[in-house]
């Protein structure tokens, strides 16, 4: 590592993001890993999904699909909605993703929530190179979880201590992210129409179905709107 | 087990190439040496913050409010974190703080 020292001081940079993701994904993989070893998979299972597949909700998604009569367009569509979300992600890093070389590939691969959030918000220190740090946060999560996996679906009989209540790990993340979007971002017009359509549509269409609506209803606003949300944006650069 | 392996190989397959096509699309059809359209980098200039908006609420969707612990516990732990937040400015603290009293709250109290 002494030779590249733009490398080190990007992983350093990068780090305490990932300090509350390694909390949550160390404890959610575990979470998997016990509940794949339950169903009665080989801990080889939730290993090599959470390497492969990379998105948490999905491969509890996909462990029930195992389980039901083998049905490949159900579970590429199914996929397809669950997912859906990480289309926003793409359109939100395009330009953030410019110039960083072939890691591009792997960042786009590790797009998951927590490596989007991190990778959009985080301050990332003028001296540090952008796309390496955008490069070890994805690592580093992307290692957590399957590290988590392992744990949970080898040693997943042996955790004892009372986990309970430790997932909120990320929905403190979300919130935190959330709130500096306010403060610093001055987005209040998309962040508050982003939140109070998800209310809504979560209110309309239940826990299994919102994001999609959601989703349709976030475009649609922001598209109507456009013009005026433009001129705020310019107003606030 | 109801699928064979060779089943079970397809079926992961799948959901990573869904996974995957939701990851990459936008980069493909918005490849970095075109010029992107405008609407659509009005879009990645917008978009993250209502998407943010929309992970909280994802966070949330398994929070019933009319049974159990009415979401008490949700709203007093996200309180603890907006204040912590808004006082400190310490990433670290506030998710910390947070979870900690969501954690006392869900094995003590609710």
């Amino acid at each position: 590592m002494k030779r590249y020292p733009h490398i080190q001081l990007a992983f350093k940079a990068a780090f305490p993001y990932t300090v509350p993701i390694f909390a949550g994904f160390l404890f959610l993989g575990i979470a998997y890993g016990i509940f794949m070893n339950s169903l009665g998979f080989h801990a080889i299972y939730p290993i090599l999904m959470s390497f492969l597949i990379f998105a948490g909700s999905m491969e509890f998604v996909a462990a029930n699909l195992l389980l039901l009569a083998f049905n490949p367009i159900n579970a590429l569509f199914l996929t397809l909605m669950v997912n859906a979300r990480h289309l926003f992600y793409g359109i939100s890093m395009l330009d953030k993703f410019k110039g960083v070389g072939n890691k591009r590939w792997y960042l786009i691969f590790g797009l998951c929530d927590e490596s989007f959030s991190i990778n959009y918000s985080a301050k990332v220190p003028k001296d540090v190179d952008k796309g390496w740090f955008f490069f070890f946060v994805t690592l580093l999560n992307h290692s957590y979880w399957v590290i988590g996996s392992t744990i949970g679906g080898i040693f997943g009989s042996l955790v004892v201590f009372n986990t309970e209540g430790l997932e909120f790990v990320m929905t403190a993340l979300f919130v935190v992210i959330f709130i500096e979007q306010l403060m610093t971002g001055k987005k209040y017009a998309s962040a508050l129409t982003g939140l109070g359509l998800s209310t809504a549509c979560l209110v309309v269409f239940g826990g299994t179905n919102f994001t999609i609506p959601a989703m349709l209803a976030i475009l649609g606003v922001l598209t109507l709107f456009r013009r005026p949300m433009e001129k705020k944006v310019e107003v606030t650069a | 087990m109801t699928m064979t392996l060779t089943q079970q190989v397809v079926t992961i397959a799948m959901v990573i190439i869904g996974t995957m096509l939701t990851r990459f699309l936008p980069f493909l059809i918005f490849p970095p040496n075109k010029a992107t359209p405008k609407y659509v980098q009005y879009l990645g200039n917008v978009l993250p913050a209502a998407v943010i908006g929309l992970l909280v609420i994802y966070c949330l969707k398994d929070v019933n409010l009319f049974s159990g612990s009415r979401g008490i516990p949700e709203f007093l732990a996200i309180a603890v974190v907006a204040v912590l937040h808004v006082w400190k400015r310490q990433m670290l603290l506030s998710i910390a703080g947070g979870t900690i009293v969501y954690m006392l709250l869900v094995q003590t109290v609710f």
